[in-house]
């Protein structure tokens, strides 16, 4: 990330993230630290580690002190990073404390790397769960944590605010922070940082898109996007093969199978272009009820994620990458394939569990997308609690997707075979039409394991099915799916377009959007770089962006892609994006989060930006209101569905 | 020279500590940790450790005997200890702590008891090789 040179100055009042004054020059640096920890040892050398990363370092050895702080000032911290074993109070306990009364991510630490401990984590809420010993590269990379927080508040504030998104404001409205549970006043309050925040984290996503070249995930910005469209109107649409458009572009580092996917998803947006005139604003149609509660969701695909991950198919790098895609930094290129869990049934998933969101409580939701965070390469079997979750989740929604899902999850088969019936059974396939189980998370979308668990947390969808592919973490975005599929749900068919469509090709919108309206920005193009050629499966992953008013959602990558009804998953599978898919009919605003595969590192989603939202949702609405009910495959490459995209 | 020859000291002496197993890669992650504004982290830290141990082993040693069959808090005791010297490297520690764990875990009180020997011991011995090194290191800077 690109530090910078600046000394850190953030604002205190408002979170460090969202102030903004310099911090998105220098994000992550600046992050504010809150660290527990009884012992003295390991108190000294995470806080030196943790300066070593140019972030501010509060340390405390007794959880009520720590909580004490955290009341105190209450937007003074970004994360905090606890241990489990602590004499005055069980740091599991702490967690819960911190989730319901400030909704902050949680990070937990402990010298017991047992499965058990390690759910216990998932399951109450922390976003992630380091082993000590500690080491630095582990904490290097904790604001991802954060990021992918606020992504999600922000999306949902956004949707909420920005009048842009006419539907998204009826949907948003009602929904955000109303019907989440776990909506609370922070969010709303944040929302004004969210939107600061977004714009710093795009800025830092843009930052970071040139800094990280290195990147494997290519990140189609808009001056390469600029490249391989001359290539491609060079050749001629009709001649324009990948293999001769690499050779056009001439860009260094770029596959084959990068301009491929490219392509692919190009070709569907010009297609959706001829069909669709005016949308204007994706997000409209995009992401409907931005709100949602995706925290819900997300914990419920975290859940998926963590199931699949568990029962094998999602090896735990995927999980990883997927996370780091969303996060956008995904070192992953988007050879992962995110097996685009249907999308739809990501959405739908995750309207359910909006819905389900809302009653329950907010630690539940945190729960879930916590769960999420936790996965980091932990194969998480998925136990029946989580199931349940996502069961709960998976009604609420349509479950057609669900139960697509869920079926897949047990197709898969392993891990826990019963939980996931359990979670067949209950999921009761609603009015999706077309629930085709088959349609499921088609393909693996991501066939690196490197998503980060988190991620896989979100959306709870799985991307992958068969294959241990990484585990798009849909779930991460539950909460904000669950708001905002509440929302979405009104559009279009949604679900339809989300379910699977005979094989899930439920393809989310891609974020890209989002960022496309956020600031129109222009390194956003967030093609989804199906990077490997991702076939990008009917899971497409979208992000659900809904975070806002799901506070809990974990900041997992989101790498959702936007669902969008049009979106062809395959383009979106490889991102293991969190899938929004939920949002089937949706608008579930799917934050366009990065898509872990989709080359766009900072593409799409940068992690900063919470933009997508309403850009999302607006495109997504969009993407529904016409080609509603074409769920299949129209890949809605994000970016082409807007208008204004300058392709 | 006598810089030199200090620097050599002290790199055999901190060669010897890793290829014997008293110091696993952690205790690198230290050293990284140690820079211009912080020039004595490392030694800093190994004094927080065995400060703060004292306690552990105190607290173990009273717990077996008073309430020999109290195993989890045994293995509470120990867990946080273990998580304590896998902090700073400390492998054959940890090894140790790890074993008594077991021991707890099947309510082996023997075991418990012959394993927390060896855990001081360890304990003990790598005080005394860590400082020595950490002294000649220091003279070597």
């Amino acid at each position: 990330m690109d530090l910078g040179v600046k000394p850190m100055s953030y604002t205190s009042s408002n979170v460090s993230l969202k102030s903004g004054d310099g911090v998105s020059d220098m994000f992550p640096a600046g992050l504010r630290v809150l660290v527990v920890d009884d012992d003295p040892t390991c108190l000294r050398i995470l806080e030196k580690m943790l300066k070593n990363c140019l972030y501010e370092v509060t340390t405390c050895n007794r959880a009520e002190l720590a909580l004490k702080f955290l009341r105190d000032n209450r937007n003074g911290y970004d994360v905090v990073i606890s241990d489990v074993h602590m004499p005055d109070m069980d740091g599991f306990k702490l967690l819960e404390h911190i989730g319901l009364e400030m909704d902050l991510p949680v990070i937990m630490m402990s010298a017991d790397d047992s499965k058990s401990v390690v759910m216990k984590g998932v399951t109450h809420g922390a976003c992630d769960y380091l082993i000590k010993p500690v080491r630095m590269e582990a904490l290097k990379n904790i604001w991802q944590h954060v990021v992918r927080k606020k992504k999600y508040e922000f999306k949902d504030k956004d949707y909420e605010q920005s009048g842009s998104v006419d539907e998204l404001d009826r949907q948003q409205k009602p929904n955000n922070n109303e019907d989440l549970d776990y909506s609370s006043s922070a969010n709303e309050g944040n929302w004004k940082n969210s939107k600061r925040r977004k714009e710093e984290e795009d800025e830092g996503d843009e930052r970071d898109d040139s800094s990280t070249l290195k990147k494997p995930r290519v990140v189609w910005s808009v001056e390469l996007h600029q490249q391989f469209v001359t290539a491609v109107n060079h050749l001629g649409i009709d001649k324009a093969v990948p293999k001769k458009i690499l050779e056009l572009m001439n860009v260094p580092g770029l596959t084959r199978e990068n301009v491929a996917s490219h392509l692919q998803k190009y070709r569907l947006y010009l297609r959706r272009l001829s069909g669709v005139q005016h949308q204007n604003g994706l997000t409209n149609s995009f992401m409907g009820p931005s709100d949602m509660p995706f925290g819900q969701m997300s914990s419920l695909n975290g859940v998926d994620f963590q199931a699949l991950a568990a029962s094998g198919q999602l090896p735990p790098q995927s999980l990883a990458t997927i996370q780091a895609a969303a996060l956008g930094r995904g070192p992953t290129k988007s050879s992962i394939p995110l097996p685009l869990v249907d999308q739809r049934n990501i959405f739908s998933f995750e309207n359910p569990k909006a819905r389900f969101v809302e009653s329950q409580s907010q630690s539940q939701t945190q729960q879930h997308i916590k769960q999420v965070n936790l996965l980091h390469g932990i194969p998480t079997n998925m136990d029946s609690k989580q199931l349940a979750s996502l069961h709960q989740s998976a009604q609420s929604f349509n479950n057609m997707n669900m139960h697509n899902h869920v079926m897949q999850m047990s197709g898969q088969g392993q891990g826990q075979p019963q939980s996931r019936s359990q979670i067949l059974n209950e999921i009761n396939v609603s009015d999706l039409p077309s629930s085709s189980s088959s349609s499921v998370i088609s393909q693996p979308v991501l066939s690196q394991a490197n998503i980060p668990t988190s991620f896989l947390g979100r959306n709870g969808i799985i991307a992958s099915l068969p294959q241990p592919s990484t585990v798009v973490d849909f779930s991460s975005q539950t909460t904000d799916f669950a708001g905002s599929n509440n929302n979405i749900n009104n559009n279009n068919n949604n679900n339809n377009s989300f379910s699977s469509k005979g094989s899930g090709e439920f393809v989310p919108s891609y974020d890209v959007f989002n960022d496309l309206y956020q600031n129109n920005r222009p390194q956003d193009w967030r093609v989804q770089n199906v990077q490997g050629g991702l076939d990008v499966s009917p899971s497409v992953l979208v992000q659900q962006r809904f975070t806002t008013s799901n506070q809990k959602s974990v900041g997992q990558n989101r790498g959702l892609s936007v669902i969008n009804n049009n979106i062809n998953k395959t383009a979106y599978s490889e991102i293991g994006q969190q899938i929004n898919s939920s949002l089937s009919d949706n608008q579930l605003r799917i934050k366009a989060e990065r898509l872990p595969d989709m080359g766009f590192q900072n593409g799409i989603f940068p992690h900063e930006q919470h933009f997508g939202q309403e850009d999302l949702m607006s495109a997504f609405l969009k993407q529904q209101q016409e080609g509603v009910g074409s769920v299949e495959n129209e890949f809605g490459f994000d970016g082409y569905h807007l208008d204004n995209l300058p392709v | 020279m006598e810089g030199n020859k200090l620097q050599r000291q002290a790199a055999c002496m901190r060669n010897a500590l890793f290829d014997q197993g008293y110091l696993d890669e952690q205790f690198i992650q230290l050293e990284d940790l140690q820079d211009e504004a912080n020039p004595n982290f490392v030694e800093e830290v190994v004094k927080l450790f065995y400060s703060d141990s004292a306690r552990f082993i105190r607290n173990i040693d009273l717990t077996l005997n008073n309430s020999p069959s109290d195993f989890v808090k045994l293995d509470n005791i120990m867990h946080q200890f273990k998580g304590s010297s896998s902090s700073i490297g400390a492998k054959k520690v940890k090894q140790r702590c790890t074993q008594f764990q077991e021991y707890c875990k099947i309510g082996n009180f023997e075991g418990c008891m012959r394993t927390f020997q060896e855990v001081k011991q360890e304990h003990a011995a790598l005080k005394k090789k860590i400082e020595s090194y950490l002294q000649v290191a220091r003279q070597a800077r």
